[in-house]
């Protein structure tokens, strides 16, 4: 037993956490602008897809890393774009419209691989981005490492957390895209246009999402493979409402997650297969599921959420 | 309902060989109907179905293959990649209906479906990768996979030469027979140089998730492994990162990693195919269990070149690898088959 607590004290383990935890926390953040905006996008998994491909093949046909990162963000507003305008001037389902961005992306990011790459015999390979340790800070131990030996893109991760707390709570614009996923009416009352400010927060949110997709392709691994998203997005949409729709908790849960994981893959090995592998697999599910009740009773979600604005109607 | 046998066919093909025959009139040659039937020369009509893309290791031992029976002038190739398993059928039967004569793929996940598409099809041959055996109900429905446990067990000797921490890492998809079994293999090979030898074994629950096989191999090195069992993309990568060696499976990856590398049990699956297509080219194809032909002794599977590696292996175990190897060609070794689900010690 004492094994098993050792692992939590050991730096490798809350690095690869927090590595776990990084394109988590872009699309978890991305989730939430939409969300706080009124606007459920379940197109999240199709749009990391398109980010994870569009940021690798960039990268592959010679691009820089940081123009991969930038392509894969435009990839993922055009399709935020796309969500924005079915669901905020059209008013359509925001389920339906969400899960079909999250088919037309995905099959359409595979389709363009085979377009792009049709003769080849394993997933080419690009130079991903390397770990930078910042001087100082990553001496601390245990804590050091994990925050701070990590890759460029985690430490944007961190940034994009902040930046948007900052821009939510202390900014003009902040306060308007809070209340139009409150009270739409009273926005347009002040002469802003509704249907801007949402489309304008699916397309930044969904960036982020891109981007989150972009981390799997260019830092975690160094090639793009076919359902290699693998859930992720379903999963930070549960992390949106782990974190109460707030930035700093949507952090904290996304961290926890990623530290169940980390952790699980570890017990396996350490257990002599006496549990069964799926019981660990499930493990970061469970917590979460057991988290979710316990924070989500007193969440209080946008009261605009999923409700279309239609203006003059009453 | 009448079935096709390897018997009531050869009544057919005469009388089909009279028809081309007698049918020297360009008109009906070229009704597609009769055309397809003339089986005498050309080369046969395959189409593959696919779970996955091409690119995925299993699956690419087979499109190598189907290319090189293409080259040759045997066989026409077309082939579906990435179809679900919800549309799977509705691919066999497109397939089906379109006349390909061969249809290979596999039916992990579809097992029920495809075998009642076959009965549906009595005129096609299946060729199905499959974790069961082919039944008499369904007599143009064969299957196969990589049973190429003989040389995944000749890399695990080698895998137990140069393990330092005598700590094995091994990092599987879903623990499936073919997955368990060339598992089980290797580990028997470990044993014969590493006698003491622990493994850390896991299993991600996906095919396709290189970062999280990545990540879960970071964490056997993180318990003291010095060598994985690469099955899955991902594995490799944490072992060059880390510096520590791997042992690769199905496919060579050794030009990807060639300081990490050491060996790896290839499958060829050159027999299998050719096998299937000249039993359809004579029209004795029936349901046969094709998975011995992955086996050494059939040219199914071999082990990679050390390339890189040559000279780094103890000399011990490579005469060791060549013993056994001969051993196992010449009939006298039979490497043991267990489809249990490894466990880690």
């Amino acid at each position: 037993m004492s094994e098993a607590l050792e692992i939590l004290f050991t730096a490798s383990f809350w690095v690869a956490a927090i590595r776990i935890a990084s394109p988590l926390i872009f699309a978890t953040m991305g989730e939430l602008i939409c969300e706080r905006a009124g606007v459920l996008n379940l197109g999240i998994e199709g749009i990391m897809v398109a980010g994870a491909f569009s940021g690798w093949f960039t990268v592959y046909m010679g691009g820089d890393l940081w123009t991969g990162v930038l392509v894969a963000a435009m990839t993922g507003a055009m399709f935020g774009l796309l969500h924005g305008f079915l669901t905020v001037p059209l008013g359509l389902s925001q389920h339906v419209t969400g899960i079909g961005v999250t088919l037309l992306a995905s099959s359409l990011t595979y389709f363009s691989y085979r377009i792009l790459l049709p003769e080849v015999t394993s997933p080419p390979k690009i130079e991903p981005f390397q770990p930078f340790a910042v001087p100082l800070l990553s001496d601390i131990p245990v804590l050091g490492p994990a925050l701070f030996n990590q890759t460029p893109l985690t430490y944007l991760a961190y940034f994009t957390v902040a930046a948007v707390a900052l821009v939510f709570y202390r900014t003009p614009l902040g306060v308007a895209v809070r209340a139009v996923g409150e009270n739409p009416a009273a926005v347009e009352a002040q002469g802003i246009s509704v249907t801007a400010l949402r489309i304008g927060a699916v397309m930044a949110g969904s960036a982020l999402m891109a981007i989150g997709g972009a981390f799997l392709t260019m830092s975690a691994f160094n090639s793009f493979f076919f359902e290699m998203i693998n859930g992720r997005g379903w999963i930070a949409i549960a992390l949106v409402v782990f974190g109460s729709w707030r930035p700093g908790k949507a952090l904290i849960g996304a961290i926890l997650f990623a530290a169940f994981d980390a952790y699980q893959v570890r017990l396996q090995q350490i257990t002599g297969g006496v549990i069964p592998y799926q019981i660990f697999l499930m493990m970061p599910f469970v917590l979460s599921i057991v988290a979710l009740v316990v924070v989500a009773r007193r969440a209080t979600y946008p009261k605009a959420l999923m409700i279309p604005y239609q203006k003059g109607e009453r | 309902m009448t079935r096709m046998t390897p018997q009531s066919r050869f009544p057919l093909l005469k009388r089909r060989q009279l028809l081309a025959g007698a049918a020297a009139s360009a008109a009906v040659l070229t009704l597609p109907g009769f055309v397809r039937h003339v089986r005498a020369d050309g080369p046969l009509k395959v189409a593959a179905i696919y779970t996955v893309p091409v690119e995925q290791q299993w699956v690419s031992r087979i499109h190598k293959a189907a290319n090189a029976a293409v080259e040759r002038g045997d066989i026409e190739y077309v082939f579906s990649e990435n179809t679900s398993n919800n549309d799977y059928e509705r691919v066999m039967r497109e397939y089906s209906e379109a006349g390909h004569e061969l249809i290979i793929g596999e039916v992990f996940g579809v097992e029920d479906a495809a075998r009642q598409v076959a009965a549906d099809y009595p005129e096609t041959a299946y060729l199905m990768g499959s974790s069961f055996q082919p039944k008499d109900d369904a007599p143009n429905f064969a299957v196969f996979d990589n049973y190429i446990q003989d040389a995944s067990y000749l890399s695990g000797i080698i895998a137990g030469a140069m393990t330092k921490s005598n700590n094995i890492g091994m990092v599987g998809g879903f623990p499936i027979p073919e997955v368990n079994r060339l598992m089980h293999a290797f580990m028997a090979g470990v044993k014969e140089t590493a006698p003491d030898a622990k493994f850390q074994v896991a299993f991600i629950g996906s095919w396709f998730d290189p970062p999280k096989a990545k990540e879960t191999a970071f964490a056997q090195i993180d318990g003291g492994a010095d060598i994985l069992y690469a099955e899955r993309f991902g594995v490799s990568d944490a072992a060059t990162e880390k510096g520590v060696l791997a042992i690769g499976n199905v496919i060579d990856t050794q030009a990807d990693y060639p300081e990490t590398v050491v060996a790896s049990a290839l499958w060829h699956f050159e027999p299998t195919l050719d096998h299937a297509i000249e039993m359809v080219k004579a029209g004795t194809f029936k349901a046969d269990n094709y998975g011995i032909y992955s086996l050494m002794k059939e040219g199914g599977c071999s082990l990679a070149p050390l390339g890189t590696f040559e000279g780094k292996v103890p000399e011990d175990a490579m005469k060791l690898v060549m013993e056994r190897e001969a051993a196992i060609k010449a009939g006298d070794l039979v490497v043991e088959v267990n489809d249990e689900e490894p466990k880690s010690n």
